[in-house]
């Protein structure tokens, strides 16, 4: 009885140490979402609504995190802002994600000369700064969402590519895969039903951790000017248009601070993820 | 006088998420000076943890948690952590499996060998590392000033063997506990290892614990045994007693189930079903009561306690508690098998097979280097009957049963397959003709796709060749495979991770079969588990074979299991076929120096053992002449040239200058 007892909390206490971090991170993640989801409801004031005779107010009670410099909400434009830094974030770590894995385990499944060129190509693009690609892929296209996330995703794949191409070798030397050829199942099906399944978890950690890192970067190119088209509210070119401002401090904290902890949410996720998925780190 | 260790009631305990798991439940033993104590059990019996409790190597969530373990009479649970430090290494020493992970990788041999002589401040550097050397030389490591200066990774398995029992060594320790230290060894490498374990027993009277799954090994160099079965020690005694006539059903279960040289062809191993007990759940009285085959009303209520029946001989057993004996196993007579006309044409026939594998430049301008797997190999099967290819590891026969299976493609030779030529076969043809042919493979843990359920795995072939007409159907298929292969049909929508060794094996064999072949390919399929579960395995394949007319090829590496399945046999050195025979034939007049020392270095109690000395050469350049000849013990300057196949009797074919020049008695 009382060893039940003495043992009951101190699993308890193993768990929250082993995933107390990972279920912040999920809680910081699904409110962000929810924000994101339900922002033209919940959100005080319309985005864009310019009123310049309360311009640049400090937090108060009608705003909560004050105005801007054209007297728009800033708290408003910050749920907005949501929106369109996740789905940016997620339009490129899925699409990243599926066209990076395709490749890798093709060139995995290939060898040869196939698996030469597409890994050759994977580092051809490794080879520049990813930044700095993006950037200029973003200004040769020109401003606007879709062209930023398009310059992202060229840049974003070949990690992906690298990653799938070496767990789809480990996992075309196991005998499941030698055993399914011995069967005389085509190819293709060993390919997307065998080999496949058994790369997704390695690939969907790299894309947890990744998504704080893509809506990062997709705010960094707002934040230069690359991303979206004023007045859309979105949280880099929010920072960027509070940069100056020394007193109005809140102009370009919030947003700031928005980025930080949506980053933060993805990292304590991913992280944990890792930990469950890692055999050896269980019991 | 006070025995080097005494293991009193040691309890250990694992806190997993799940409960509590006493994986050592009340361990006593006591192992004297010069003496050599033998610790048995299947995997998971607690052996092992025994072992590391001992050297109290334990990290939480294990936890001792009763008991004494004494060393010359001190404690050893109760010491701190720095008379602990001061003990390990310089008075006992611990020996472990897995060479390659018990080895830092990036120090030298010397410094690891050295080291712990410095630390334990026994001798100045530079003595050290001269006791070092001689150390090395010691363990038959040659030359040992150059092996000193390598790293782990340019040694081999048996090398690295040598290496982690000369650390053990270094400081003369009273105790040596060896936890399974020859298991991933080829046979002949074993001998080498045991009898140099044997060789420092006598000489240094170093008192030793050998722990081992393999009772062979066991009974060959221990003098006493400890059967331990679900953290419990069930019998102990002196080793010859104990094998001879075990009073435990457990331990006459596990003595039954090996295959041995002496049992007679293609018989039945008397094995035990069933399983051990869940840990988290043990059984009221006797943990071995659901499998026993001898149980009576009150082993289900009480726990029986470990008794002397005679002096030095203990058992946990109310049926054996008054000195009554257990009966020799029956051992089924071997059905005679139905042989198919020598005039029909061969099922599978193989000539001149030959593989090369080149390896990956290691600078641009360095010329490429091959492994030459396969080198000429011919080979034929009948229909119904089952060829055993015998040879340690790196010899080929893994890459021949893939060349055989098509999964490699034979750089030179000939395939025949059922009358057709499949050398070259490729694309929808080849694939066409899979079904006919399939493969068990070697880990039953790889072998499964871990992302699919068993009746998944097991349909998928049905559907895809176009066997059954809808899934419906294709359940019905998977239950009756699951029922053929002694598994409960309703264990369909398990995962592979749900089922022991074992069992997975078991879905192997059946998803094998579900497209009804005519050959099996078994790559190992047994190595990998316990010997009862093996024996399992085993009568289940044979089983198989008569009710389905099944032809197999079988590649093992251990000859008794070959013994006990195979009507003819095949041994592999090199890449090359060196001799083949019916298997009654083989074992009891092997010809060639190979054979005859393979089937010596099987550790059996009381079996005269001829030692190899040196390690198979290395495939990436094949010796002129006789491959085997720089380890052969009766080689002679002829052997330079390459010997001729001669037929010495019906079926009896030896690659060598003089067949049957070496015997098994002579050493």
């Amino acid at each position: 009885m009382s060893a039940s007892l003495t043992i009951a909390p101190s699993r308890f206490r193993r768990r929250l140490r082993r995933y107390g971090l990972a279920w912040a991170g999920a809680a910081i993640v699904l409110s962000w979402l929810l924000v994101a989801l339900l922002a033209p409801w919940i959100s005080p004031y319309p985005p864009n609504a310019v009123d310049v005779t309360r311009r640049l107010l400090p937090p108060s009670a009608e705003h909560w995190i004050g105005t801007d410099i054209l007297g728009r909400d800033v708290f408003s434009r910050l749920l907005h802002g949501a929106r369109i830094s996740l789905l940016a974030g997620f339009t490129v770590v899925l699409l990243g994600a599926a066209i990076g894995t395709t490749i890798g385990i093709l060139a995995a499944w290939l060898r040869g000369w196939g698996e030469e060129g597409l890994m050759r190509l994977t580092d051809l693009v490794l080879c520049f700064p990813p930044i700095i690609l993006a950037l200029a892929l973003a200004a040769a296209l020109g401003i606007g969402t879709t062209n930023t996330i398009i310059a992202m995703l060229v840049v974003w794949w070949p990690k992906y590519a690298r990653l799938a191409r070496s767990l789809a070798l480990v996992q075309r030397s196991q005998e499941y895969v030698e055993a399914a050829t011995v069967l005389g199942l085509p190819q293709k099906r060993i390919l997307f039903r065998h080999v496949l399944p058994n790369t997704f978890g390695p690939i969907a950690v790299l894309g947890t951790l990744d998504l704080g890192i893509a809506i990062l970067t997709f705010a960094g190119l707002s934040f230069l000017g690359l991303g979206v088209v004023p007045p859309t509210a979105e949280w880099g070119s929010m920072v960027s248009e509070g940069r100056e401002l020394v007193e109005q401090w809140w102009v370009a904290t919030f947003p700031g601070l928005a980025i930080l902890t949506v980053v933060i949410g993805f990292n304590f996720l991913g992280d944990g993820w890792r930990d469950w998925l890692d055999p050896k780190a269980q019991r | 006088m006070t025995p080097v260790l005494e293991v009193r009631d040691l309890v250990t305990v694992f806190h997993t998420d799940a409960g509590p798991v006493r994986a050592v439940d009340g361990v006593s033993f006591t192992v004297a000076r010069g003496e050599t104590l033998g610790i048995v059990g299947e995997s998971g019996s607690g052996k092992s943890v025994t072992a590391q409790s001992i050297m109290r190597l334990l990290d939480p969530p294990a936890r001792i948690e009763g008991g004494q373990v004494l060393f010359e009479g001190r404690d050893v649970l109760t010491m701190s952590q720095r008379q602990l430090t001061d003990w390990r290494g310089a008075s006992a020493a611990m020996v472990f499996q897995d060479s390659l992970t018990g080895l830092n990788p990036v120090l030298r041999i010397l410094r690891q060998v050295s080291e712990h002589v410095v630390a334990h401040g026994r001798m100045k550097p530079p003595a050290a590392r001269t006791h070092g050397i001689e150390l090395l030389r010691r363990m038959g490591v040659a030359s040992p000033e150059r092996a000193a200066a390598s790293y782990p990774h340019q040694f081999s398995g048996g090398m690295r063997q040598r290496v982690m029992l000369a650390i053990g060594m270094a400081n003369d320790p009273v105790l040596l506990i060896a936890d399974e230290p020859t298991t991933a060894l080829d046979v002949t490498i074993q001998a080498q290892i045991l009898d140099l374990m044997a060789g420092l027993n006598k000489k240094f009277g170093t008192a030793i614990v050998l722990i081992s799954h393999d009772l062979g090994v066991i009974g060959s160099v221990c003098q006493r045994i400890a059967v331990m079965y679900a953290g419990e020690v069930v019998e102990t005694g002196p080793t010859a007693d104990v094998l001879g006539d075990p009073r435990h059903p457990y331990a006459w279960a596990l003595a039954n189930a090996v295959p041995r040289l002496d049992t007679p062809v293609a018989a039945r191993l008397p094995g035990i079903e069933g399983m051990p007990p869940d840990p988290l759940n043990m059984p009221l009285g006797c943990r071995f009561m659901p499998r026993c085959p001898f149980r009576i009303s009150r082993c289900g209520q009480e726990a029986p306690p470990l008794t002397e029946i005679s002096p030095g001989r203990q058992v946990r057993c109310w049926v054996t508690m008054d000195g009554r004996g257990l009966p020799p196993a029956a051992l089924p007579a071997a059905a005679a098998q139905p042989r198919a006309a020598d005039t029909q044409p061969p099922l599978l026939e193989a000539r001149d097979l030959v593989k090369r594998f080149p390896l990956p430049r290691k600078s641009t301008f360095a010329a490429r280097e091959t492994v030459h797997a396969v080198n000429g190999v011919s080979l034929h099967l009948m229909r119904g009957e089952s060829l055993g290819i015998v040879g340690e590891s790196g010899c080929g026969k893994s890459t021949l049963a893939r060349l055989i299976t098509r999964l490699h493609a034979p750089d030179a030779g000939q395939i025949r397959f059922a009358g057709q030529d499949i050398t070259t076969l490729g694309g929808e043809a080849l694939r066409s003709l899979r079904p006919r042919m399939q493969m068990v493979f070697q880990d039953p843990y790889a072998s499964l796709n871990p992302r699919m359920r068993v009746e998944q795995i097991l349909s998928e072939p049905l559907l895809v060749h176009g066997r059954v007409a809808d899934a419906a159907a294709a359940r019905e298929k998977v239950a009756a495979l699951l029922d053929m292969v002694g598994l409960n049909p309703a264990w369909g929508a398990r995962f592979p991770h749900e089922f022991s060794g074992g069992q997975r094996q078991r879905v192997s064999i059946a998803r094998a079969l579900a497209l009804d072949p005519a050959l099996i390919v078994a790559d190992e399929p047994v190595s990998a588990l316990d010997v009862n579960v093996q024996a399992q395995v085993l009568n289940l394949m044979l089983d198989l074979r008569e009710r389905l007319g099944l032809s197999y090829l079988f590649i093992a590496h251990d000859l008794a299991v070959v013994r006990a399945f195979c009507d003819r046999v095949a041994v592999m050195y090199l890449g090359r076929i060196v001799e083949e025979a019916p298997a009654a034939e083989l074992f009891a007049r092997p010809a060639h120096p190979y054979t005859v020392s393979l089937l010596s270095a099987v550790p059996e109690p009381g079996q005269r053992r001829i030692v190899l000395g040196g390690e198979p050469p290395s495939s990436l350049r094949l010796p002129a002449g006789c491959a085997f000849r720089a380890r052969c013990p009766v080689a002679q300057p002829i052997c330079a040239e390459p010997p001729p196949l001669t037929e010495i009797a019906p079926g009896h074919r030896v690659l060598c200058h003089a067949p049957g020049s070496l015997h098994r008695g002579l050493a």
